[in-house]
């Protein structure tokens, strides 16, 4: 099939059919946020932070496919306040002490939130009472920090073949799951899974790992998530003003 | 004219992130010729006379005390800073939070591993500040004009935002220099 033409930003690209919006403007050098997406599994559309206008209606890059003529905005200031907004939300609504936290310089969701220039989150702190779990020889899931991305559950699915996680609850109740029991240690889960290496956050943790990289040399300590695919952008402080 | 007034308070926090304003090092006798000290624990001044341009608040509000010098900072300084991230976001005193008022004076004050109370009481005399039921940000008690992250913010940081706010220039911080921890 003959290829595409879009634009991005008013920049017009080319691409194959059947890409979708975020794969498309990553082939062309152009950084579109993301947090649940994950490159070999299938398009989840959880998170909401890579949302674009495509022809002026928001949808998610990383399921939107592309098509002939579309006009996708991506950085602008509308855009970039709905996703702080995302992201600041993630951080109340679970409890993150990053000065403590062992994935801390290696986590997207910090990360993007370094990335914003975010400084400090604007909603009220909900303080969830949420558990720990240790009983897993090998490795650790602190529900603190989940997100919720289920990349985790679609790893263990969809590559180590185990379905060791789940979902229970809806909205605010939503909750990550053990199979067939609540425990880790009576799981299939492995220290060897795909599944351990998915989790944007420090939720899924391997044991007797921590801090083992000094700060400064952490992934995202001295340049921006996503600047692998783009040119790193001047980023200042947030004003904590909001369009 | 006279200097602009800088003035510094530490909340729930660890001093650490006033240890990390004084790690600017020399830089110290250009913030002499830069700037005044309101109250602030490096003079030990505790009350207000005059106006300040910027009050640098560390730590959030665990007690009533907290939130009594906080609203005494807001009503004396123009701009106002959350510096480091238990100000900023509750930080490490702010993991109380995740336990009941009573379970964790219990777990200080009577069944912890290495407390030694004779009496088996939590400590209730009037002169101690009363706990919030929660540990705050600064912002969820008084506005808030700025939030330097960190824990603590960089001594770079500190002097790059303190160098701006009392110069009237816009704050700006490279990347490297936004931190959470
Ligand atoms: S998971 Fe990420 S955002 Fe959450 S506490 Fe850890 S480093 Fe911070
Ligand atoms: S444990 Fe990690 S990978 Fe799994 S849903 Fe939570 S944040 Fe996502
Ligand atoms: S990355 Fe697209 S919805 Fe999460």
């Amino acid at each position: 099939m003959s290829e595409i033409t879009l634009t991005i930003d008013g920049r017009e690209i080319t691409t194959q059919p059947g890409r979708t919006i975020l794969e498309a403007a990553e082939e062309h050098g152009i950084y579109i946020p993301r947090l649940c997406h994950l490159p070999g599994l299938k398009p989840f559309g959880g998170c909401r932070v890579c949302t674009v206008l495509v022809n002026g209606r928001s949808e998610a890059a990383c399921t939107q496919p592309v098509a002939q003529g579309i006009v996708v905005e991506n950085d602008t200031e509308q855009l970039r306040a709905w996703r702080r907004n995302i992201i600041e939300m993630l951080f109340v609504e679970g409890n993150h002490f990053c000065p403590s936290c062992e994935k801390s310089g290696d986590c997207e969701l910090q990360a993007l939130a370094y990335r914003m220039g975010i400084s400090a989150p604007r909603h009220p702190f909900l303080w969830p009472r949420r558990e720990v779990d240790a009983s897993h020889p090998d490795v650790l899931i602190d529900h603190n920090r989940c997100i919720l991305c289920a990349r985790c559950a679609r790893t263990s699915r969809d590559i180590d073949g185990k379905e060791v996680f789940g979902f229970v609850g809806r909205g605010p109740a939503r909750k990550l799951t053990i199979n067939p029991g609540a425990r880790l240690v009576d799981s299939a889960l492995d220290v060897t899974d795909q599944a351990v290496n998915a989790c944007p956050v420090g939720a899924i943790l391997r044991k007797r790992g921590a801090y083992a990289t000094p700060v400064g040399r952490r992934h995202y300590d001295r340049a921006p998530i996503g600047s692998g695919i783009e040119t790193p952008a001047e980023l200042t402080i947030d004003r904590g003003d909001q369009p | 004219m006279s200097k602009p007034k800088v003035a510094t308070c530490s909340l729930a926090g660890c001093f650490g992130c006033h240890m990390s304003f004084l790690d600017i090092d020399e830089r110290i006798l250009q913030l002499v010729e830069l700037v005044d000290f309101g109250p602030s624990p490096i003079n030990d001044l505790k009350h207000f006379t005059d106006r300040c341009r910027v009050g640098l608040v560390e730590g959030g509000c665990a007690n009533a005390e907290n939130v009594r010098v906080l609203r005494e900072f807001r009503t004396h300084c123009d701009i106002l800073v959350s510096m480091g991230y238990c100000a900023t976001s509750g930080g490490i005193p702010a993991m109380r939070n995740l336990v009941s008022m009573e379970e964790c004076l219990r777990e200080a004050y009577m069944e912890g591993p290495s407390v030694h109370n004779p009496t088996g009481r939590v400590p209730g005399d009037l002169e101690l500040p009363l706990l919030l039921d929660k540990v705050r940000p600064c912002h969820e008690v008084v506005k808030i004009d700025y939030h330097l992250p960190g824990c603590p913010p960089s001594a770079d940081a500190i002097w790059a935002a303190l160098c701006a706010l009392v110069s009237d220039a816009p704050i700006e911080l490279p990347y490297q220099l936004i931190k959470y921890d």
